[in-house]
């Protein structure tokens, strides 16, 4: 075990079992994650980017090949894997407060005292800055906040790996924007190493370390790997006119709207229009109208 | 079952300024005036009507002021009790009541432990839904001579009758409300690693709190009307009883009393069980 590869995919396939036989769903998958990086798994809808972090996760075990974190095989689901719903998944009959205890109060239930835990706790709300709103309930506070919530619950878990499952997909572009800057400044200070699920070319360049592009399913693998060579903290606004910030996207864009064009069949579902981002891109936009 | 409208609760405001509360009183006032009065006009113009058509030479039933004369004496000393099947109407709702109590605790008890089971198994609900299905239509006074030949006594029979008839909603309600659990409470337990007990304490139950209590409603509504008619057939003692008697000695204003009480305490159970399931459930149930 090394530092280079902290946590490796390797040579995962993935087949589910349904109606009209076998569906392959990922082929190959193989990659090695340092300690401390931001990796971001883009591809197009239904290509199983998800399932990857699933399987990650453990919460989904791959038919074939496997997954080591810190020298260890991962085989079941567990607290140095935590997870962050695209859907925030708090419990709805749980306060701000009880939502993260949960997590916090099982995982550390032998190690600190009770009165260790609750200030753990209350430190991870405050580094979301939910610290105002301990007594909400999920009904009560805004989709921003509750995504706020689930991120504090993970962060309190001490993971080895923080996966994030399109965290910043159900939220409005001005949300999305604080969120993502929070995130990315939570990452800086506490090092984790963290892999998220996205499919906004924006979101990934300007978070990431390096953007793992999928190729579309059936059988999905890696298509193309790409180092984000961006100096931290990065600024959305003044990216917005970066040649090298300019230069990653288009070659993501390239990789996903003309090597691997989605090809809807007929009579698909209609796919919902995104919400208007506030991106560099439209930053820049704005500026030059 | 769900009620769209609320009364606003009116929050005391501790250095109550003066305008605050007129507004609060006026607020009260307005509520009084949309919640109160039009049951209050419907109930008025109701008995009016009752009144003219039982005073007509000739009619069947008593209006409401002979009720009220005819049975002044059960209104005004309920608890009476002169030995025998001669007690006061609360002695006879209270029998009934406490045998409410014991079939519908017990179909709690029982059903929401089926339901867990057939919630959570697959082949827990394949082997036993088919038998759900066919028992639950089966009606609640059918199961009473069955029930009579086999416990050779009317007391537990009318507790059984009471669980067998409540039992199926909660069941029922139960698992489907563990069935809809969503996937991803599964799997924030799963990453977490809560175990099989505290999985079933801090997620199952509270997740499928709104399904089991709607279950729970249902049930005890159907208790209270079981109850009734299985103490008119097995005598004795409760209100079931108390409404055939009257019957069979003429009594029409006791019985008119008796439907009165029995309407108002199946109202009151009803609230009973959506209050606790409103402060259990934190506002998620309906109400």
């Amino acid at each position: 075990m090394s530092n280079q590869n902290y946590l490796s995919i390797s040579r995962v396939d993935m087949t589910f079992a349904g109606a009209g036989g076998a569906h392959p769903v990922l082929a190959g998958i193989s990659l090695d994650v340092r300690r401390g990086e931001y990796i971001s798994l883009i591809g197009h809808s239904g290509c199983g980017k998800s399932t990857v972090l699933s399987i990650v996760a453990g919460l989904l075990k791959a038919t074939s090949g496997g997954v080591i974190l810190d020298g260890r095989e991962v085989n079941e689901p567990g607290p140095d894997r935590a997870v962050v719903f695209q859907n925030h998944s708090l419990l709805p009959w749980l306060t701000v407060y009880q939502n993260v205890a949960i997590a916090a109060d099982k995982i550390f239930k032998g190690s600190r005292t009770a009165a260790e835990r609750r200030e753990w706790v209350l430190h991870n709300l405050a580094m979301v800055n939910m610290a105002h709103a301990l007594d909400r309930l999920p009904s009560e506070i805004s989709g921003g906040m509750k995504q706020r919530v689930g991120i504090a619950r993970a962060l309190s878990m001490e993971p080895k790996v923080l996966l994030l499952d399109e965290p910043f997909g159900a939220l409005d572009a001005l949300t999305r924007a604080r969120l993502q800057d929070e995130v990315v400044r939570i990452q800086s200070g506490l090092g984790n190493t963290v892999m998220m699920i996205t499919h906004d070319v924006d979101e990934a360049v300007l978070m990431s370390d390096r953007v793992v592009m999928m190729t579309n399913g059936p059988s999905a693998t890696i298509g193309q790997v790409l180092g984000i060579p961006l100096p931290r903290p990065r600024n959305r606004i003044a990216l917005a006119e970066d040649a090298t910030y300019n230069r990653c996207r288009q070659e993501i864009l390239t990789f996903l709207y003309e090597k691997q064009r989605k090809v809807e069949p007929v009579g698909a579902r209609t796919s919902r229009p995104m919400p208007p981002m506030l991106t560099p891109s439209a930053i820049a936009a704005m500026k030059l109208a | 079952m769900h009620s769209s409208e609320f009364i606003e609760p009116i929050r005391i405001a501790t250095p109550a300024a003066p305008g605050v509360v007129r507004a609060a009183l006026a607020r009260a006032g307005r509520g009084f005036m949309t919640h109160v009065v039009p049951p209050l006009v419907i109930i008025g113009i109701l008995v009016l009507i009752w009144q003219m058509l039982g005073s007509r030479p000739g009619a069947a039933l008593p209006p409401p002021t002979k009720v009220v004369q005819d049975t002044l004496e059960l209104i005004v000393s309920p608890f009476y009790d002169r030995g025998g099947n001669d007690v006061g109407i609360a002695w006879q709702l209270l029998a009934s009541l406490k045998r409410v109590a014991y079939g519908y605790s017990l179909a709690v008890l029982v059903g929401v432990s089926l339901g867990v089971l057939v919630g959570q198994s697959t082949w827990a609900l394949r082997a036993l839904d088919p038998l759900f299905q066919v028992l639950r239509t089966v009606p609640p006074l059918a199961w009473l001579p069955i029930s009579l030949a086999g416990f050779r006594d009317g007391h537990p029979s009318a507790i059984f009758v009471i669980f067998i008839t409540s039992i199926w909603p909660i069941i029922i309600n139960t698992s489907i409300g563990i069935r809809n659990i969503p996937e991803d409470y599964r799997n924030v337990a799963k990453v977490v690693r809560l175990n099989g007990i505290e999985y079933f304490a801090k997620i199952m139950l509270p997740a499928a709190a709104p399904f089991i209590f709607s279950g729970l409603r249902i049930g005890v509504g159907l208790s209270w009307l079981a109850i009734i008619a299985a103490e008119m057939l097995i005598g004795g003692v409760g209100i079931g009883f108390f409404i055939w008697d009257a019957w069979n000695s003429s009594r029409i204003s006791d019985i008119i009393l008796a439907l009165f009480y029995v309407g108002l305490i199946g109202f009151a159970l009803d609230r009973i069980v959506a209050f606790i399931a409103n402060k259990v459930t934190r506002g998620t149930a309906a109400s």
